[in-house]
């Protein structure tokens, strides 16, 4: 049987690697590659021998310009040294082959910057929503509910009864449309995977700190139409193991953290349709 | 010609950023404003065509979806005033590097040299404000002057003049390079100018001993072969001044003291570094024996110790106090980044795990004038928190532990203490991974960023006090982001063998790194003018001494120089060759082909000779306060949650991201709403493994009043009794001391020196004492010595401070323990005896009274409890612990409490007592600050054996976990003595720090 691979790029500010990697592996990925932007760049690693792409958390260039801008900005604009590519090809044919991208906060926020998300219509590289600074003005680092829509077509939220605790870190993941238009749309094809809600999963809630940042309708993850690229706030890869929860020591928990589930379907979805 | 960009929001995107300067505005300065409006501002020095601007804006430099763009107009509208903030040339402008970076890629052409991107931002002020008041907003909130410039234009102005001009904020290299010779064989009055006009901090006596070095024959037919004189060049003396300063040498824990105790006994103590701290962790290495974990302690920039047989872990904690006071977001941004290239720079290199801050603010709602100079303590407040947030965040380092210590003298200097904790292979490349070494021809190796004018003299300005002269110099701008891209290089670098020694720019920069790693060889030989400069003219002595941050300094062995400078383009991380490493015992600095230093390396790390301190303790006498017996306490104790050493701390502690890496286990927060307090934090470094590395801190200033004998050893056990609480083992357990005390030598400008001085003896005596009888190595530490705010009239010290951190290893994480009440109908106990001893407590404070009665730590039964305690631990008996620290019982038994969500009912009279009957009484009882005590809470199913484990110790079951919900103490006659709703004493806690 062939290898599952995922890849984790690293780099200019990401953070979250070393977890997101462990993540993918527990998840049931074969291999899970944390490859530095410089490797890629420079020909050593393409994406094209891996089949799940994980845009990890972090502050890329410190988010000089703005959340995610200047990385945006180079994958678009960057070339791969040994071949007459630029990056985007790269992405661009990766999406193109029906394989899977992750994008977890600062990922989340590029993907949109980048125009990934929502991903109409098979564009991939046009901006219509955007994530920006929290209502409250300030880096949260807290536990969001987050209420799954089931009848998404995101692959990764698959199994998931009412929805997942997970931990929001970001000060930028306020999230806005361009026009009432886009955020139609985006209702219309239940693109909103995840909202952030009450403890009960039962009603999206724009209420801080339940809502850690106001987003518009409480959007906290969107994907695209065929639910292969997905982009969240929250951290899915943060919570894999009861003892990453914040109340462990007084709940009963099973074993496997909520975020977990997120990589195992990825898992999956590779194993029955890449490989 | 240079243009400009301007980014606006969109009408109907909320600008957080204005609305949260219009708060401060009107909380700060008390004046009205309407609105607050901002707008990024880009000037571009560089050779952009138009359309590549136009793609610039509409690319990297904005967002389509909420923001609007304008090249060469402006955008504002709709205000009364603008102010226009940017940098001052050469200051570090994060945001102008990363666009600068952005054009490169997009125009896929690199920016010529010297052109330049650089960043501002304009503020839109609408209200009925006074030219006056803008100048106010300007001045006092929105930027500071000693980096950044400002510019005002009214509406009026701004209409005719088409908006701010375009100003490029360049630094003009006129200067031209030169190196001067001091002349010293001058007037000691002269001798003493030189000094104190070149921020040199050197004494008179460190002037003679230099002036006489410069007449040594031998020293001068050295130098003449080199064409050098006989007088110093400025290079040497600069680089003198800060091998010798305060900051780098400790000269005051290295000196000779004259100590005079309360009976007139008098002991002469040669270093206190020597004969405390480092006799510490001698002896109690000797002691532990086979159980030795220290691997390599005091000798580099962090301490190592064993985590298991396969990886070793790594711990500093510095401060970076003056710099804060003077811009408190640069200043703490730096130090926190600062410390993290200290475990990077320890053995061959660690990874990060995690951050630890603790800051010592005055009052933020201080309301009294202060001098002119010290800038409002809630602006240090905010400028701190903002830095070191910045800083870790942008790191991806998790913070996971650390305290707000409030008190009015910090208003003198604010105390910023960050610590970084670091993990390494304990074999790296087939050498133990915390050794490192250099070979004579090894190359000298700059990486990082580059040098400019910033930070010259931190070394040294920070080894005098706050004056109203302190250099603008000093400070520096942190870039997280350079030195990500630095440590991602260098780690890689290390697992493929292409260095041999590693270590940080710090203090001192270039002529601190390079001269401690000459001397591990021998000597070298450097060439100034090939380090990489942010801006021309920089003088020979300014390159050696800056302490630009983001560099490391390396040794790389010739035969792998290529591959090393290679995969450092690679990673688009800048590394230059400087010089190389000799074995000849001289300091060589070179400026092209000129000698500009020549030092014999004996005379710079050894030439000075110990300092003469006396100290003479007189203990102090407060006045005794006699306290009323009251009915009921339950408004005291609010008082106190309220109070800002106890009351949440929750406002900031969120700002922090505490989980990055995954491995959190027991994070600051904690309970049934995640907001009760934890007493430690426990983290998972591997991933794959449940072997956990626990850390906890304790630091007590308030004792220092009293005695800082008692201070530090009630400092110590906070340290080790909250690292205990959360299931820390105490068979691997390190120290690491960082003293922040006032001025101790004695002056005309400090005349109680010989008090301070003793202060300082008898902290290091406890020091020793509790940590022989605790089996506490102490593996690393720091001093700073002259926290004091002087202008000639007044004159603010702090309280002697000594933050003790720990670190140490749980095997188990899965059996951690949090200290949230679980269960109602689970026993409480109270581990430990109470005192009278409420000196030097918060709840005295609260009167604002200090007292005598001071708490005084019995190591042998605390240290004896805490073993039994951690085998209740490991045997699952216990359902959660909270220490006791500030406030006493009652504010720990309320935390645990309202963290679980269920009632607390105590029994006072079930109390286990110590001393005198006389003073025991439902107040002592409830607010005594008695050491080494802990809150449990047990299964009533656990009973039995928890109270087995715990036989032989002092311990007391005190009360009950109800299912109502109040806290609820029965006094010694019967009577209920607090009795208070949860959610009424949560509030109390919440409130007073929740909006800042």
């Amino acid at each position: 049987m062939k290898q599952t691979r995922a890849i984790v790029i690293t780099g200019n500010g990401t953070n979250c690697e070393m977890e997101a990697a462990h993540a993918c592996r527990l998840g049931g990925f074969d291999e899970a590659v944390i490859a530095h932007i410089a490797e890629i760049l420079s020909g050593e690693i393409r994406l094209d021998d891996f089949h799940f792409l994980n845009l990890t958390g972090g502050f890329l260039d410190g988010d000089d310009l703005g959340s995610a801008k200047a990385q945006a900005n180079r994958l678009k604009n960057a070339a791969v040294v040994g071949c007459d590519e630029k990056l985007v090809e790269q992405f661009t044919r990766f999406i193109a082959d029906g394989k899977l991208i992750l994008g977890v906060c600062n990922g989340f926020q590029l993907m949109v910057k980048m125009g990934m998300l929502p991903g109409w219509d098979g564009n991939y590289l046009n901006q219509t929503v955007t994530l920006t600074h929290n209502d409250c003005g300030r880096f949260q680092d807290r536990w969001t509910y987050l209420q799954v829509d089931s009848s998404s077509p995101s692959v990764f939220t698959r199994g998931i009864d009412k929805g997942i605790y997970l931990p929001v870190r970001h000060g930028e993941g306020k999230f806005l449309c361009d026009s009432d238009a886009t955020l139609a749309r985006i209702e219309d094809g239940h693109l909103a995977v995840l909202r952030y809600s009450g403890a009960d999963y039962a009603e999206a809630t724009m209420e801080f700190p339940a809502n850690p940042n106001g987003s518009t309708n409480a959007i906290a993850a969107l994907c695209d139409p065929t639910g292969r690229l997905m982009g969240l706030m929250p951290h899915p890869e943060a919570f894999v193991h009861y003892t990453q929860h914040p109340r462990w020591t007084r709940e009963e928990l099973p074993e496997e953290g909520d975020g977990l589930i997120l990589y195992k379907n990825a898992a999956e979805y590779v194993r029955n349709n890449l490989v | 010609m240079a243009n400009r960009i301007e980014v606006a929001l969109k009408p109907g995107s909320r600008d957080a950023r204005g609305e949260r300067i219009k708060r401060e505005i009107e909380h700060f300065l008390h004046l009205d404003v309407e609105e607050v409006c901002t707008l990024d501002v880009y000037t571009l020095d560089t050779d952009l065509t138009k359309d590549e601007l136009e793609q610039a804006a509409a690319g990297p430099f904005s967002d389509p979806v909420i923001q609007v763009w304008a090249i060469d107009r402006p955008l504002a509208t709709g205000f009364d005033f603008a102010v226009e903030v940017g940098f001052r040339p050469g200051v570090t402008d994060n945001v102008g590097r990363t666009a600068r970076e952005a054009v490169a890629y997009l125009t896929g052409r690199p920016c010529a040299s010297g052109a330049g991107v650089y960043y501002s931002v304009q503020y839109l002020l609408k209200g009925r404000l006074s030219v006056a008041d803008v100048e106010k907003i300007a001045t006092g909130l929105l930027c500071n002057t000693l980096i950044q410039r400002y510019t005002i234009l009214s509406a009026p102005d701004f209409a005719g003049k088409g908006g701010f001009p375009v100003a490029v904020p360049k630094v003009s290299g006129e200067t031209k390079v030169e190196v001067r010779e001091i002349d010293l064989e001058v007037s000691d009055d002269e001798l003493m100018r030189i000094s104190k006009d070149g921020v040199l901090a050197l004494t008179l006596d460190e002037m003679k001993i230099i002036q006489s070095q410069y007449r040594d024959p031998k020293v001068l037919a050295g130098r003449k072969e080199f064409g050098l004189g006989a007088k110093p060049t400025d290079v040497e003396l600069e680089c003198l001044a800060q091998t010798w300063s305060e900051h780098c040498k400790h000269k005051i824990f290295a000196g000779t003291v004259q100590y005079e105790d309360e009976q007139g006994n008098k002991q002469e103590i040669k270093s206190l570094f020597k004969s405390f701290i480092q006799r510490t962790t001698k002896d109690v290495r000797e002691r532990m024996g086979e159980k030795d974990f220290c691997l390599s302690v005091f000798k580099d920039n962090a301490g190592v110790i064993k985590f298991n047989d396969k990886h070793s872990l790594v711990f500093k904690v510095e401060t970076h106090n003056s710099p804060s006071a003077l811009d408190p977001y640069g200043g703490a941004l730096t130090g926190i980044v600062g410390v993290n290239r200290d475990p990077f720079g320890t053995g061959i290199g660690s990874k990060l795990i995690f951050n630890t801050d603790v800051f010592c603010f005055a009052d933020p709602f201080y309301a009294k004038p202060l001098p002119s100079r010290l800038l409002h303590p809630r602006r240090i407040y905010e400028g701190v928190v903002e830095g070191v947030e910045h800083g870790g965040n942008k790191s991806g380092i998790p913070t996971v532990n650390g305290s707000l210590v409030f008190d009015d003298r910090f208003a003198g200097k604010p105390l910023v203490f960050c610590g970084t904790a670091g993990f390494m292979p304990a074999v790296v490349n087939g050498l133990p991974g915390y050794e490192k070494s250099i070979k004579p021809g090894d190359l000298i190796v700059m990486t990082g960023g580059r040098i400019g004018k910033d930070g010259i003299h931190g070394a040294t300005f920070s080894s005098e006090e706050l004056n109203e002269n302190s250099p603008v110099t000093a400070v520096q701008i942190g870039d997280p982001i350079t030195q990500k891209r630095m440590f991602d290089f260098l780690i890689r670098a290390r697992d493929k063998g292409l260095y041999r020694f590693i270590t940080d720019n710090g203090a001192g920069g270039l002529s601190s790194s390079i001269g401690e790693m000459a001397g591990e060889c021998g000597g070298c030989r450097m060439d100034l003018a090939k380090a990489p400069l942010k801006y021309p003219g920089l003088n020979p002595w300014e390159i050696l001494i800056s302490e630009a941050q983001e560099r490391m300094s390396l040794a790389v062995p010739p035969e792998q120089i290529d591959e090393f400078l290679a995969m450092a383009v690679r990673f688009g991380v800048e590394a230059t060759v400087l010089g190389e490493f000799t074995d000849n015992g001289v300091f060589h600095m070179l400026y092209g082909e000129q000698t500009v230093a020549w030092l014999p390396m004996d005379f710079m790390h050894e030439g000075l000779p110990p300092m003469q301190l006396p100290a003479k303790w007189i203990p102090p006498q407060h006045e005794e306060p006699v306290l009323e017996e009251k009915v009921e306490y339950t408004d005291d104790l609010k008082q106190l949650l309220s109070a800002l050493n106890i009351c949440s701390k929750e406002s900031v502690v969120r700002r922090y991201d505490h989980e990055v890496q995954g491995g959190s286990v027991v994070k600051p927060f904690t309970g049934v709403a995640n907001d009760g307090p934890s007493d430690a934090a426990v983290v998972r470094p591997l991933l794959d493994s449940f072997e956990g590395v626990v850390t906890a801190h304790g630091i007590c200033p308030r004792f220092s009043d009293i005695d800082t004998y008692h201070m530090t050893a009630n400092a110590v056990d906070e340290a080790l009794r909250n690292y205990v609480a959360v299931g820390g083992s105490l068979d691997l357990v390190a120290g690491l001391d960082n003293f922040c005390w006032c001025d101790p030598v004695q002056s005309d400008k400090t005349p109680d020196g010989a008090y301070k001085m003793a202060q300082l003896v008898r902290s290091n005596q406890a020091l020793y004492d509790v940590c022989m009888d605790y089996n506490l190595p102490l593996i690393s530490g720091k001093d700073s010595m002259k926290n004091d705010f002087y202008d000639g009239t007044t004159k603010i010290s702090i309280p002697p401070t000594l933050l003790f951190s720990v670190i140490g290893k749980i095997d188990d994480t899965r059996k951690a323990v949090t200290m949230d009440a679980k269960r109602p109908g689970d026993i409480v106990y109270l581990l430990g005896k109470t005192a009278d001893e409420l000196g030097g407590s918060e709840y005295l404070a609260l009167s604002g009274v200090i007292g005598n009665k001071i708490p005084k730590v019995d190591t042998v039964k605390a240290y004896q409890r805490y073993k039994a305690y951690h085998d209740a631990v490991n045997q699952g008996t216990v359902a959660s612990c909270h220490d006791l620290s500030d406030g006493g019982l009652a504010v720990a038994a309320a935390e645990s409490a309202f963290a679980g969500g269920f009632g607390v009912a105590i029994d006072l009279s079930r109390l286990l007592w110590k001393g005198d009957a006389a003073g025991k009484n439902d107040c002592t009882l409830l607010f005594s600050e008695s050491a080494s005590r802990h809150l449990v809470t047990v299964h009533p199913e656990k009973r039995d054996q928890f109270e087995a484990i715990m036989s032989g110790n002092c311990f007391a079951s005190i009360g009950v976990v109800t299912e109502g919900q109040e806290l609820s103490i029965t006094g010694l006659n019967g009577g209920t003595v607090v009795k208070a709703d949860l959610v009424e004493l949560k509030e109390a806690w919440q409130k007073t720090l929740r909006e800042l």
